[in-house]
């Protein structure tokens, strides 16, 4: 476990612009809407017949995971790709860390290679914050998601999502379903849905899935889905990782269906407009039943698609963040 | 030129009258106006009704195509680029408030490109300021202005456009 103290220290520049980007907790709305109004920007080039632009040509990125995730390394290569960078994938925990390499050689190593971002995800909390704190003041550094603290990028892909089918955020009460005691996804959803401006958020969930004290996070906690679904505009559904079967959080797959996997039934009790997420990959059966997940009230394929734009967005603007402190830093600078 | 007879409107009309022998010349027929973000789209939408043009404007905001990222980051208040129609065989009309060094019509021209391939482009532009730094030259212009080193000049609007030579702070 790494610590992962007062994030903004360090992934905010002396003129409070996203250097690395790290985790939604703290950052201003100004901040955040200027991640969404980037983002949209980039989703929009999706008319254009070449997908690419020059923003980030001559850089090199390079995803360091840490932690398998097939969905995830695919949008940030092809978020970087679509940005002109030159992009290295690497799978660390079955290369340098079975050579008994070290986590700081390895960063040594590759900072050699004149590498200008790092893209981190790790099954430790606070890693990707270690990794800013330890690279040389040119690279920057974007969480891909570390342990259950944050999965800041999955956040903003979702608030897109929400402010392009919404609008807004204020008039809005959002639920959030599922395993919340393991889910970096929900913390950093809170988090970024907080500082927007959400009218209510309510998590709902099983005792055995619900961290102590997650009321203290500005939630109302509910253990009962048709009750805590009730009037619900939006509803975000998490990931159930299948261990937590096997290690008696949980009775069954069907039994968590029965009480908390999202069917018509259930979504009748929220707003007759409300829309249903998923970070995914979805559980078919298990977290949403298939006539929701493909069905018109889903935002889930949308999800995918902003994920790349949000994704642009924070590389090209941690990598901007740099460039301006770079330049604040200069001798010649005004 | 001084800034005693910028009339904006005055050199809008002359734009217009310029821009439709240009495209007589060319044998151009239905182009498409294409405004570089935010005076450009300004005086597009002028000479589109100048022209008696029926279809939408195009809207370039050439932020994430700087050549100057490496030096001055990106843009905070980039806004998507909106071209309603495919570019590919299109004759462009482009517009931009000032050229001076060439830059951001070079960008403007390479993000035009990645719509499509158009059949030709007409540069079409309020001011010239010279100092070019690339070559690039507008097919139609306003007005040639030498400022001083450190005068600059800014088109505010949109309604009415106005044209004011400030020394630079």
């Amino acid at each position: 476990m790494f610590e992962h103290n007062d994030p903004n220290r360090i992934q905010l520049n002396s003129s409070g612009q996203l250097r690395h980007f790290l985790t939604t907790e703290g950052l201003s709305r100004e901040l955040l809407t200027e991640i969404l109004d980037t983002a949209d920007s980039f989703v929009d080039m999706g008319a254009k017949q070449i997908k690419k632009m020059p923003l980030l040509r001559g850089r090199t990125v390079v995803n360091l995971f840490f932690e398998a995730s097939t969905r995830t390394l695919s949008t940030f290569e092809l978020a970087a790709k679509r940005l002109s960078a030159d992009v290295l994938n690497l799978n660390i925990s079955t290369s340098s860390t079975s050579k008994g390499e070290t986590l700081k050689d390895t960063l040594m190593t590759l900072e050699a290679m004149h590498s200008d971002m790092f893209v981190v995800r790790h099954a430790d909390s606070g890693a990707a914050h270690f990794i800013a704190s330890q690279v040389t003041p040119h690279v920057a550094v974007i969480n891909a998601g570390d342990g259950r603290h944050a999965h800041p990028t999955q956040a903003m892909l979702d608030m897109l999502t929400i402010r392009r089918h919404k609008g807004s955020f204020e008039p809005l009460t959002f639920a959030i379903v599922g395993d919340i005691l393991h889910s970096r996804v929900a913390r950093s959803q809170i988090h970024a849905l907080r500082t927007l401006g959400a009218r209510e958020i309510r998590v709902i969930a099983p005792k055995t899935l619900l961290p102590r004290h997650i009321e203290a996070m500005g939630v109302k906690v509910f253990t009962d889905m048709r009750e805590g679904l009730k009037d619900v505009d939006v509803i975000m559904m998490l990931r159930l990782q299948k261990e937590r079967m096997t290690s008696a959080l949980l009775p069954s797959e069907s039994e968590f269906y029965k009480l908390y996997g999202m069917t018509t039934e259930k979504l009748a009790y929220a707003h007759p407009e409300a829309v249903v997420m998923h970070p995914g990959p979805i559980n078919r059966g298990v977290e949403i039943e298939s006539a929701i997940a493909d069905g018109p009230r889903s935002l889930i394929l949308d999800q995918v698609t902003n994920g790349i734009a949000v994704r642009m967005a924070v590389m090209s603007m941690a990598m901007s963040g740099q460039v301006v402190e770079k330049q604040l830093q200069h001798p010649s600078a005004n | 030129m001084t800034s005693d007879n910028l009339s904006v409107d005055a050199l809008l009309d002359s734009m217009g009258k310029q821009l439709k022998a240009t495209l007589e010349q060319r044998q151009i027929e239905n182009p498409l106006i294409v405004g570089i973000r935010t005076g450009g789209v300004w005086l597009a939408e002028r000479l589109q009704q100048q022209l008696a043009l029926q279809e939408p404007i195009g809207v370039l905001d050439i932020s994430f195509y700087r050549d100057d990222f490496t030096q001055k980051g990106l843009n905070p208040s980039v806004q998507p680029s909106q071209l309603q129609s495919d570019t590919n065989g299109r004759h462009i009309i482009l517009v931009d408030d000032v050229i001076m060094s060439g830059r951001t019509v070079r960008a403007a021209l390479n993000e035009l490109f990645d719509f499509g391939r158009p059949a030709s482009v007409t540069l079409v532009t309020l001011l010239d300021l010279q100092r070019r730094e690339l070559p690039v030259q507008a097919d139609v212009v306003g007005a040639t202005l030498v400022l001083g080193p450190n005068q600059v000049v800014k088109l505010s609007g949109p309604e009415p456009l106005e044209l004011t030579i400030r020394q630079r702070t």
